[in-house]
């Protein structure tokens, strides 16, 4: 599959003084999961908005295979993209919504029926779409996303409303398209609702670019934490100072930032400190994607 | 551009509305025609209304322009602001990002979806006032060339009422605001600047080229002329048809230049 590059360089968009969207430069690849992450209000909606022609950039460009969306013949048959402002008739029936959209882009009914069924709406194609709870409205944007079964996919919070099981069978999908070769780039707020599907990974916060890499590099930024319990705690707040590691209460111990087990364990066994618990806790990729993009847990 | 024009019709016979709208221009156009064609055929003598035989037979079709022009139009105008209303915008622009080429499959689906109310408010006229003025008045001519030529160009213009609904739709996207200034214009704002124009020898040429009353002059009858209550000079059914078109073209431009420019979400 000849899965195209998405880009962006320098893009930029400002809603009078406000600017959204500021030199933000990073491109996706094919065969990949890439997550686009930011708080709400980061700019990724916008951004997706320029990527697909409907929002004009103030500067800078957004561009499919090296060309702006609208610039292409038939920029559907490159692209498909669910975004979540995008409505539906609410008397419109999920079919119909399929076949409207089916026929602007020169795909038969045949296939509206089949991804209908594929996207789990088959008993309720004939059902208008004013009845369908939000899961199944995803569904129905994944369905219309999917019409020309596009080598590129663009899902803008995929996950939003749906079950459990709808959001393994959502991630389950994305990974096969990157597996076929396609290229997909998935925006949440999130990175705990991507991390287990995504390659690469986009963060932005205020409309800048704060990291863009894959999720492999992201974690190796991440900050270990150990958690430590010590009867003697003044003889271990001690050691703390000596090694100029900072320490906070957690429960009956000490949680220490930055400092692998490893080194505590060391540190104790040579200065006769004796430990009853020694945990590593591990490196929190949301408490890092937290920290980069500047919110408060 | 053939894709546009079916996703277009899809899009209008996929939703009620387009029915719903069909059959209330039907109701009421055969209710006024009826209760016009009754007060015309069995007016007592001393107050018979100012319009007689084939006039009357002609006027009585041309209530299709004369008071069912807002259908076509609402109609049209739905066509673009109900994109807006459920943000479907986003997906049809997603598919089809030649913003023009959205609005020129709307404008073209509109004329045979205008036709289709020109035929059926027709018929549901005809049918109600055509055997009144055959049972009692002084004939529904329905055989008379002019007055055939009325009933289809009151076709016609329907047709163009339902593109004009469209281009307004592009000016004005809000939904609400879009029927709300429909029907103000056309059930008063129009009329009584018709009839306030009309009442001065200076402004009564001005009179003529107001929306309404082009349409009049394209199918060549003015009911309200007709009544005397106001201007009954109407234009050339040719100045009157480029008058239309220009209304049409103008707001499509329009919208083309301003909903159709900015951004989407």
């Amino acid at each position: 599959m000849d899965a195209p590059v998405l880009a962006v360089e320098d893009l930029g968009k400002s809603f009078g003084a406000v600017r959204a969207v500021d030199g933000l430069s990073f491109s996706v690849r094919p065969g990949a999961v890439t997550g686009f992450l930011g708080p709400n209000g980061a700019g990724k909606t916008t951004t997706l908005r320029m990527l697909l022609g409907l929002t004009r950039p103030t500067q800078g460009r957004a561009l499919i295979a090296g060309r702006p969306y609208g610039e292409h013949p038939v920029p559907a048959r490159l692209v498909g993209a669910a975004l979540e402002a995008s409505g539906f008739h609410p008397g419109r029936t999920g079919l119909a919504h399929l076949e409207v959209y089916a026929a602007q882009a020169g795909v038969d009914r045949a296939r509206c029926r089949e991804l209908i069924e594929m996207v789990g709406l088959g008993g309720a194609a004939t059902r208008r779409v004013g009845g369908y709870s939000m899961g199944m409205r995803q569904r129905l944007g994944l369905a219309t996303a999917l019409l020309t079964d596009p080598p590129a996919i663009v899902l803008d919070e995929p996950t939003n409303g749906l079950d459990p099981e709808g959001i393994r069978w959502m991630r389950w999908l994305m990974r096969t398209f990157a597996a076929e070769g396609r290229t997909v780039l998935v925006s949440s707020h999130l990175l705990s609702e991507v991390q287990h599907t995504v390659d690469d990974v986009v963060i932005i916060a205020r409309g800048r670019l704060v990291a863009a890499s894959s999720l492999a590099d992201l974690s190796a930024q991440t900050v270990p934490l150990t958690y430590v319990e010590a009867p003697d705690r003044p003889a271990f707040d001690r050691l703390c100072a000596d090694r100029g590691w900072a320490g906070r209460p957690d429960g009956g111990g000490v949680l220490l930032e930055g400092v692998a087990a490893a080194d505590v364990g060391a540190a104790a066994y040579r200065s006769g400190v004796e430990l009853h618990q020694l945990v590593s806790r591990g490196g929190d990729l949301e408490d890092l994607f937290l920290r980069m993009t500047g919110e408060q847990r | 551009m053939r894709n546009a024009l079916l996703a277009e019709y899809r899009k209008v016979v996929s939703t009620r509305l387009w029915w719903i709208l069909l059959g209330a221009l039907a109701a009421y156009l055969a209710f006024v025609g009826g209760v016009l064609a009754f007060s015309i055929v069995f007016a007592p003598d001393d107050q018979a209304l100012p319009v007689s035989g084939e006039q009357a037979a002609a006027g009585v079709y041309g209530l299709i322009n004369a008071i069912g022009y807002v259908f076509p139009l609402v109609i049209g105008s739905l066509l673009v602001t109900a994109e807006f209303r459920y943000q479907t915008i986003t997906e049809s622009l997603l598919v089809e990002p030649r913003r023009g080429v959205l609005l020129g499959g709307k404008l073209l689906v509109a004329v045979p979806l205008g036709l289709l109310y020109g035929v059926v408010g027709m018929v549901a006229l005809v049918g109600t006032t055509a055997p009144l003025l055959a049972w009692r008045g002084e004939g529904a001519y329905l055989t008379d060339p002019d007055v055939l030529v009325v009933i289809s160009l009151g076709v016609l213009v329907t047709a163009l009422w339902a593109v004009i609904g469209v281009a307004f739709g592009a000016v004005v996207p809000n939904q609400v605001a879009a029927i709300v200034v429909l029907l103000a214009f056309t059930q008063f704002v129009e009329p009584i600047a018709r009839l306030a124009l009309g009442a001065f020898e200076l402004t009564s040429s001005v009179a003529r080229f107001l929306p309404g009353a082009a349409a009049d002059g394209l199918i060549g009858v003015s009911l309200i002329g007709e009544m005397g209550g106001g201007s009954g000079d109407l234009l050339p059914r040719w100045a009157a048809l480029l008058v239309l078109v220009a209304y049409a073209v103008a707001l499509a431009a329009v919208g083309r230049a301003t909903t159709l420019r900015r951004d989407i979400g």
